[in-house]
C-alpha cells in the first residue's frame, strides 16, 4: 500500500526556482516566460504534458485588437469585455487582457501558430458581443490543439524548463506564510514527491468538470481553487459559471468535443428551432441585447432561452433545441465544415437530412483566484493566471476572451514569478510538506462509499441545483448535500493499491471537488439578483446594489467565508 | 442492451487475469463510456487513461481493444464480448495504464 511504501524511504525532492501547477495554454506561456526571464521551471500536470486541460480542446476564436480586419483598438475591446462582464470586471485585469493580447497573437504567429489569413492578413471574424471583427482562428476547429502544439514546441526549443506529467499536487506548501514549494502524489510510482520552489504558479484552469454536462477535460475539477483556498489565497465571482448554450446533445457524438458547433452556426447562419420547427431567440431578445446581426443572443441570454423553451414543453426529444443547416445547399456545406463533414458522417449526422439537437453545458468559470494586477494572490510567493485567475470577466465572458487570457496572464504571471523568485532566496523547509506526506500516508484501504460514484452524484447535484438558474431553495439544498459527502469522504483518503491508484486520486479529487462546490453555492445563495451567468429564478433582474464582487476564503477554523467588496477599477500596466 | 467488456488487470510482474463486467448501454456510447459507468458501478480501481473524454483531443485512451490499438473515447460498445487489454508494446503500469508519457516528461527515468 501506499503508505508503508512512502514510509520506508524519504520521498523525491525536486527544487526549482518556478512552479507551474498546470500545462494547459496558460502554464506552458507561463513557464516560458519564466525559463525566458532567467528562472528554472518545473512544469507539472496531472495529466500528460500538453493533453490535459482546456486549451487544447478548444476549437474556437481569439479575441484581440489586431486591427488586421477592420481598423480596432484595444480600448474597444475593452469597452465590450467591460460590458459582457455586466459592471463586474476587474478593469486591471480586463485592461491586461486587451492591451497585451496583440502582443501575445503576433509572437504566437511568429511562433508559426497558423492563423487563418485572407488577402494577405490575419483573418479575424465577428463573435457575439463584439463591436467589430476581432476574432483569429485556425481552420477547421482547430485553434486550441494548434495554440496548443505551438507552445509545446516552444518548450522543446527552450531550455530551463522540466517537464513532468503524471503529477498530481496534493497541496502548496508555505513557510512563514509564503509559498515554498509543494506536495505532489506521483501518479505511476504511487509516492510522494516534494518540489521547492521560490515562486509558485497555479495555471489548473476551471471548474467546469464539476458539472455532468462539460466542454472541459477530466481534470478540470477545480483543483487549483481548492490548492489556493487552502494556503490562505481568496476566491473572487465564484458564482459566475459560465454555460455555453449549444453543446451537442444528440444524436451521440464521439470523437468531437461538443462545443463544436458555434463557429458553422456563425459562417453559415445554423438556425435554432424548437420542436415546433420555430426559431425562437429573437423571443428573448431585450433592447440591450448585443447583436452583430447574425447572431440574436449573446451566451447567457441564449442559455436562458433555451432552457426555457424545453421548460414551456417545446424542447426537443433529449431535451435541448434543434440547430439546423437544412436550409443550406450541400456543397455550402461541405465547403465550410470541410473535413468535419466526414467526421460528422462517422456519427450518423447528416445536417443536409435533420439537425442536430443542442443543449446548454458549462462551458468556462469567469471567477477564480484573487490577484492584483502582477497576478499574484494574496500568499507571497503564489501567483494564478489563466481560467484559473478571476475577475477580468466579471458576470459573464465575452467570446473569444478565454484563449487571450491563457497567454496575456500566463506570461505575466511567468515573468512575475520568475522576478518573484530572483529576489528571494529559497526558503524551502521540509516541515512545509509535512501536513500533505502525513495526508497521502494516512491512506487506508477502502472503496465505500465508492469516491467514483460520488464524483458523479457531486456533478449531478451541481447541474440540477448550481446551474445556469438557481433559487434558495435549490442552494440550500445543495449546500446541505455537499456537507453530507464531505462527511461520507471523511478527511482519511481511501486507496486501492500504489502504481495508478484511481480510488486515491478520486477521494483526492473529492476533497478538492467539494469544497470547490461549496464555494460557488455560497456566493450563489448570497447574490439575491441575476446578472450575466449567474440568474436566480427567485431573484430576476439586475439590482444595482448588487454591482459588487463576493470574496470567498477558508478561516482559520477550515470554514468558508464569505466578504463583498467594490469591483477593482484603474488600469495596469501591459 | 448489454457490453460485456473482458478487461485485463494486473501490475507489472503478476500473472495478468481478465475479469469480466457487465456494463447497460444506449446505442451510440463508447467504450470509454462504458469504463467510467464500471468504475462507479463496479470497481473503482479499475486503472485507465483518459483526459478529454469526448473530444478524441487528448489522445490518452488508447489501448488494445478486440486485439486493435484504437481509442476508447472513438471505439462503440457492442452487445456481446470486448475484449479490452492494455497496449502490448508499451511498459504496463497497471490494468490497461500503460507508460506512454515521453521518457523528458517523466519523473523517473525509463524502467
Amino acid at each position: 500500500m501506499t503508505a508503508q511504501a512512502n514510509q520506508s524511504a524519504a520521498p523525491a525532492h525536486i527544487e526549482t526556482d518556478v512552479l507551474v501547477i498546470g500545462a494547459g495554454g496558460a502554464g506552458m506561456y507561463a513557464a516560458l516566460e519564466a525559463a525566458k526571464a532567467g528562472a528554472s521551471v518545473v512544469l507539472a500536470d496531472r495529466s500528460l504534458i500538453g493533453r490535459g486541460g482546456a486549451t487544447v480542446m478548444a476549437q474556437m476564436t481569439v479575441a484581440a485588437a489586431l486591427a488586421e480586419q477592420t481598423p480596432d483598438h484595444w480600448e474597444h475591446h475593452l469597452a465590450d469585455t467591460l460590458a459582457a462582464g455586466r459592471g463586474l470586471c476587474d478593469e486591471r485585469l480586463a485592461a491586461l487582457l486587451c492591451e497585451d493580447g496583440p502582443h501575445r497573437l503576433r509572437e504566437m504567429d511568429g511562433w508559426k501558430v497558423g492563423w487563418a489569413r485572407e488577402d494577405g492578413h490575419i483573418k479575424q471574424a465577428q463573435a457575439p458581443g463584439h463591436d467589430r471583427p476581432r476574432c483569429a482562428y485556425v481552420d477547421f476547429l482547430s485553434t486550441g490543439p494548434a495554440v496548443s502544439r505551438t507552445l509545446r514546441a516552444q518548450l522543446n526549443l527552450s531550455s530551463g524548463i522540466r517537464r513532468i506529467g503524471e503529477l498530481v499536487i496534493v497541496d502548496i506548501a508555505l513557510h512563514e506564510g509564503a509559498a515554498c514549494g509543494a506536495t505532489a502524489l506521483h501518479l505511476p510510482s504511487g509516492e510522494a514527491v516534494t518540489l521547492a520552489a521560490k515562486a509558485v504558479v497555479i495555471a489548473t484552469g476551471g471548474l467546469t468538470g464539476l458539472y455532468r454536462r462539460n466542454s472541459a477535460s477530466s481534470n478540470m475539477g477545480g483543483d487549483g481553487y481548492a490548492l489556493a483556498l487552502r494556503v490562505g489565497a481568496e476566491l473572487i465571482d465564484m458564482e459566475f459559471v459560465q454555460f455555453f448554450p449549444i453543446g451537442h446533445l444528440a444524436p451521440r457524438l464521439v470523437g468531437m468535443d461538443p462545443i463544436m458547433w458555434d463557429p458553422f452556426r456563425y459562417k453559415l447562419g445554423g438556425k435554432l428551432l424548437n420542436a415546433e420547427m420555430r426559431e425562437f431567440e429573437q423571443d428573448y431578445a431585450t433592447p440591450d441585447t448585443r447583436s452583430d446581426g447574425r447572431y440574436v443572443l449573446t451566451r447567457d441570454l441564449a442559455t436562458y432561452a433555451i432552457t426555457r423553451e424545453v421548460e414551456a414543453g417545446r424542447g426537443s426529444p433529449a431535451g435541448g433545441a434543434y440547430l439546423s443547416f437544412q436550409h443550406l445547399p450541400e456543397a455550402e456545406i461541405r465547403s465550410a465544415f470541410g473535413p468535419v463533414v466526414d467526421r460528422l458522417a462517422a456519427n450518423g449526422i447528416d445536417l443536409t437530412k435533420r439537425p442536430v439537437e443542442v443543449a446548454p453545458i458549462a462551458h468556462y468559470h469567469m471567477g477564480g483566484v484573487r490577484v492584483d494586477d502582477t497576478l499574484r494572490t494574496a500568499v507571497p510567493g503564489l501567483y494564478a493566471c489563466g481560467e484559473a485567475v478571476g475577475g477580468a470577466n466579471g458576470a459573464n465572458r465575452l467570446s473569444g476572451n478565454a484563449i487571450t487570457e491563457a497567454l496575456v496572464f500566463g506570461a505575466s504571471a511567468g515573468r512575475n514569478a520568475a522576478r518573484h523568485a530572483q529576489r528571494n532566496s529559497a526558503r524551502w523547509s521540509a516541515p512545509a510538506a509535512d501536513p500533505a506526506l502525513n495526508l497521502l500516508r494516512s491512506a487506508v484501504r477502502r472503496d465505500a462509499p465508492n469516491p467514483a460514484a460520488v464524483i458523479r452524484d457531486l456533478k449531478a447535484l451541481m447541474a440540477d441545483q448550481v446551474g445556469p438558474f438557481r433559487t434558495e431553495a435549490k442552494l440550500q439544498s445543495a449546500l446541505a448535500a455537499i456537507a453530507r459527502m464531505k462527511s461520507e469522504i471523511g478527511e482519511v483518503p481511501f486507496s486501492s493499491t500504489a502504481a495508478f491508484d484511481p480510488v486515491l486520486v478520486d477521494w483526492l479529487d473529492l476533497r478538492n471537488m467539494l469544497l470547490v462546490a461549496q464555494s460557488v453555492a455560497m456566493p450563489a445563495l448570497a447574490r439575491t439578483e441575476s446578472r450575466g451567468a449567474h440568474q436566480r429564478e427567485d431573484h430576476p433582474g439586475l439590482d444595482e446594489s448588487w454591482c459588487i464582487n463576493q470574496i470567498v476564503a477558508l478561516s482559520g477554523d477550515s470554514a468558508l467565508e464569505l466578504r463583498r467588496a467594490a469591483p477593482s477599477s484603474g488600469r495596469a500596466a501591459a | 442492451m448489454k457490453a460485456t467488456l473482458a478487461i485485463q488487470r494486473g501490475v507489472p510482474g503478476e500473472v495478468p487475469r481478465v475479469d469480466n463486467f457487465e456494463v447497460a448501454f444506449e446505442p451510440g456510447q463508447s467504450v470509454l463510456d462504458g469504463l467510467r459507468a464500471l468504475r462507479c458501478e463496479a470497481d473503482p480501481s479499475l486503472a485507465f487513461r483518459f483526459s478529454c473524454i469526448n473530444a478524441n483531443a487528448c489522445k490518452e485512451c488508447m489501448m488494445l481493444i478486440d486485439g486493435k490499438v484504437d481509442y476508447a473515447c472513438t471505439v462503440r460498445l457492442k452487445e456481446g464480448v470486448t475484449v479490452l487489454g492494455p497496449l502490448p508494446k508499451k511498459a504496463l503500469v497497471r490494468d490497461l495504464v500503460t507508460e506512454i508519457a515521453p521518457p523528458d516528461e517523466r519523473l523517473l527515468p525509463r524502467r
